[in-house]
């Protein structure tokens, strides 16, 4: 499975291995001094010894979900040309009728702690993302570590969601690699969903089917008593009957961990399309300096030449008010000739930054591509094997009652 | 046990006991019946109990009908109870075959309704040919199973699908419907052929053979309606007073039949819940596999995986397609089939606690000297005869049936695991073909990395 293949990594020149090993209720204290109820779950560090492979425990600590939240927000914003890993769901979404919709369900909470190590080993095995401080920091400083974040400063430098939006609708010219990335993930995101969806009313139904048959278990054993041939035939296949409705139990949880690896994919979409806002935003940036450089150009081109050929409200309160003086119009000339020089090389900057994101952007886009590739394959193989183990457990079971009853 | 029911029957009409039993097969031990009757007749006959004309059906006359069911009128010779005999030890010498197929809508001002063709062929002498088509509506096969059971009352005659199905029918002639009605009845006909005594009845014949004129004409006779009216509120009465007085055995037997019934009833409502599960799963199923085709359109490298997962999931939908099938064509009908017989069973229950209570009502009158005491005596008589002939057969009758029942509900299970294991060896084949060419795959493209 695509977990083992990160369990090690490099990390500052040292080799470790991280893992979320437990998981613990607790009680506390909110922000409006309330008493809550949450999880916190235990992240292990250990470095690894080259020699003998043995590790040892580095640092130890707890953490709740919304600490890596905020990890992961912060990574957002420093780091808006990588497809930050997802982390597992807030709250149980795609349930089926058994599993339960509540945050403090033990499988729930199973779940998401490897769900939460899954987030650590992605983000540790990043070329870029293990080598970032707060990370680190994250997995060593237990007391502070959520002041030092907010320290940073990194909501402020959040892009707000208002110019992003305007930016997507208003973006001329963006790369068209983006905008097919962004139809591509709205894609997947779409499919992924309704696959979910489907997947957990089948498991629904084949619940049903394998339960309803326990119910022959129960009658055959209560009419094998009154039959004297036919009794023990009755009685024993009653028991098979009993093993095939409670194998379903163990086929459906091997199932939810399919449909994770799945969901992980669902909310990388979202990730994604991070991206080709940033990129958006920062083309319709570009698009605007340019524009309004090309205006201030225009507009000293005219003062210089005399000739208005564009509406500008100077043109017009000169019209009004009378022609300004030979000393105004150099100064503003000057003015100008000094703006279009800042624009021009602010200009430069930004197209340079541009397209040195959409270079870095695209490298870990690749990068992704090739990771979801070789993982959606894993999960779809480890699909098949399911049933197979499933085909192969329903074969053993029906042969055994058919023996059964042809004893009878 | 026919040779038994002879012998009290040659008592009865004045005849040395042992005498004409000598040549029957059924041995001289004396039946537990035999004794009590032979107590009987000791007692005193009392006066003549005035509803014994409504009792034609449960006559002498009809008392012969038990054993040999040529004609009502033809008395016992030996030579057709060795026939008989004969029948039952070679069951596999079928001489009667029938089909029921081709329904086929009719209607009239009045009313819909549909008829049934039916195709019997046979070898047997009393026919007067060895083919015949007829057509029969429910209607006829109705009349048909109240016939045998008038004829043959501690007999388990085979039952009937239902007049109509309460639940989640929406017209009485939709396809599935008539298709299992057209299958239980080519049952019911078969079972009857099948059964040692009641396949030589007279109605019988004349429901596989008769044309539609001769057929109607022939139902026509026969105890009227008000007849069989006060019948059944005589027998109402009588079936209360039977229960206290029932034998041991048959108190057993009703035993196994009440939890039989309980039983049989689960498993019956067990397996339709199964089969509307199982049909529920696989239209969510067939939603399933294509949603991987639509995701396959928007990837490069996974189209192939996801259209290759997509078609095990097509693939395994077709062998729970196939599975269903054979479940609703072995097991279903079988089980609700022996619903049927358990409330058949019930019903014969009674039929004989009413008869034992005609009796016993007889022998009340008697002790308490009320009647012609000479009368009731050979009433009584008679009665015994009637009592012992009746258990008789249903004891036999019912150890034929138990050995059925028990390959029937062996055979109809078995055939529901093999669908089950060929199903998961279909699907098991199927997803160990992908994983196959998968790991085909991996390993071709490794080898073209290294290269």
């Amino acid at each position: 499975m695509f977990l083992a293949s990160m369990t090690e990594n490099n990390f500052s020149l040292k080799k470790i291995e991280i893992s979320v090993s437990e998981a613990e209720k607790r009680t506390g204290r909110n922000a409006m001094n309330m008493q809550e109820t949450y999880t916190a779950y235990l992240i292990e560090t250990r470095s690894v010894e080259h020699n003998d492979g043995q590790s040892v425990l580095t640092d130890s600590l707890w953490r709740r979900y919304s600490e890596f939240e905020l990890l992961r927000n912060y990574l957002l914003v420093y780091y808006p040309h990588i497809v930050v890993p997802p982390l597992p769901e807030k709250r149980a979404e795609f349930v089926w009728h058994k599993l339960s919709a509540d945050n403090m369900d033990p499988d729930f909470v199973e779940r998401r702690r490897i769900g939460l190590e899954n987030f650590l080993l992605r983000v540790a095995s990043h070329p870029i993302l293990c080598r970032d401080k707060i990370f680190y920091l994250f997995l060593t400083q237990e007391g502070n570590w959520k002041e030092t974040v907010n320290e940073t400063g990194f909501q402020l430098k959040a892009d707000s969601r208002l110019k992003a939006l305007n930016a997507t609708f208003r973006v001329k010219n963006p790369d068209k690699r983006f905008i097919e990335l962004k139809h591509y993930s709205d894609e997947l995101q779409s499919v992924i969903s309704h696959l979910l969806r489907v997947r957990a009313r089948v498991a629904d139904r084949l619940y049903g089917v394998y339960k309803v048959h326990g119910n022959y278990g129960r009658v055959f054993s209560e009419w094998s008593a009154i039959e004297k041939e036919m009794g023990d035939g009755l009685q024993s296949a009653g028991h098979h009957m009993d093993v095939y409705a409670s194998s379903i139990d163990d086929i459906l949880e091997d199932e939810e961990h399919y449909a994770d690896q799945l969901k992980e994919y669902l909310f990388y979409a979202e990730a994604l399309r991070a991206v080709c806002r940033k990129h958006e935003l920062m083309q319709y940036d570009l698009e605007m300096a340019a524009q309004d450089l090309a205006s201030k150009k225009q507009q000293c081109e005219e003062l210089a030449t005399g000739t208005v050929r564009t509406f500008s409200l100077k043109g017009m309160t000169t019209k009004l008010f009378g022609q300004e003086t030979p000393e105004q119009r150099e100064a503003r000339i000057k003015m100008l000739e000094e703006q279009i020089k800042e624009g021009e090389q602010q200009l430069k900057s930004k197209n340079l930054e541009g397209r040195e994101f959409v270079r870095n952007a695209w490298a870990d886009i690749e990068r992704f591509k090739e990771q979801k590739n070789h993982d959606l394959k894993e999960a779809l193989i480890s699909y098949a094997v399911m049933q197979i183990s499933m085909c192969k457990k329903g074969i053993q079971v029906w042969t055994n009652a058919k023996e059964c009853f042809s004893k009878m | 046990m026919e040779g038994e029911c002879r012998a009290s029957q040659a008592r009865s009409w004045g005849l040395p006991a042992g005498g004409a039993g000598g040549d029957s097969p059924g041995g001289d031990a004396p039946l537990p019946g035999s004794i009590s009757s032979s107590s009987l007749l000791q007692a005193e006959v009392l006066d003549l109990d005035e509803d014994e004309d409504d009792l034609e059906v449960f006559s002498k006359d009809a008392s012969l009908m038990d054993m040999n069911s040529f004609s009502p009128l033809m008395p016992t010779s030996p030579l057709s109870m060795i026939n008989q005999v004969k029948f039952e030890d070679e069951p596999d010498l079928k001489d009667l075959f029938i089909t029921v197929d081709e329904p086929e809508s009719h209607v009239t001002t009045i009313e819909t309704f549909i008829t049934y063709r039916i195709i019997t062929k046979t070898s047997r002498g009393e026919f007067d040919s060895s083919e015949f088509e007829v057509r029969r509506r429910y209607q006829d096969f109705l009349w048909l199973k109240e016939k045998l059971e008038e004829a043959h009352p501690t007999l388990i005659i085979p039952p009937l699908p239902e007049k109509f199905i309460v639940k989640g029918m929406v017209e009485r002639f939709n396809d599935d419907f008539i298709e299992t009605r057209r299958k239980a009845l080519h049952k019911f006909l078969n079972r009857i052929a099948d059964h040692p005594t009641l396949t030589f009845n007279e109605d019988f014949k004349i429901f596989l053979t008769a044309q539609a004129l001769e057929f109607s004409s022939h139902k026509k006779q026969g105890p009227g309606l008000l007849s069989r009216m006060g019948q059944s509120v005589r027998a109402v009465a009588l079936s209360m007073r039977g229960v206290k007085s029932r034998p041991e055995e048959f108190m057993e037997m009703n035993n196994f039949i009440e939890i039989f019934s309980q039983k049989i009833n689960l498993i019956d409502k067990i397996s339709q819940r199964i089969y509307k599960e199982e049909r529920e799963y696989l239209d969510e199923m067939k939603e399933y596999g294509p949603i991987h085709i639509l995701w396959s359109a928007s990837e490069e490298d996974l189209a192939d995986t996801l259209k290759s997962v997509a078609s095990c999931i097509d693939k395994c939908c077709k062998a729970t397609e196939k599975r269903m099938s054979g479940f609703s064509e072995a097991l279903l009908p079988v089980v609700h089939e022996y619903v049927l017989y358990s409330e058949m069973l019930m019903a014969v229950m009674k039929r004989r606690d009413q008869i034992q209570a005609e009796l016993d009502s007889k022998v009340e009158a008697l002790t308490s000297k009320k009647a012609d005491t000479d009368l009731l005596t050979e009433e009584i008589g008679k009665l015994e005869d009637k009592v012992e002939c009746a258990n008789n057969a249903l004891k036999a009758d019912w150890e034929r049936w138990k050995q059925n029942m028990q390959n029937d509900i062996k055979s109809a299970f078995t055939n529901m695991a093999e669908e089950n294991i060929l199903y998961y060896e279909q699907c098991l084949a199927t997803w160990e073909s992908f994983l196959t060419s998968q790991t085909d795959l991996h390993l071709e493209e490794a080898s073209e990395d290294k290269l």
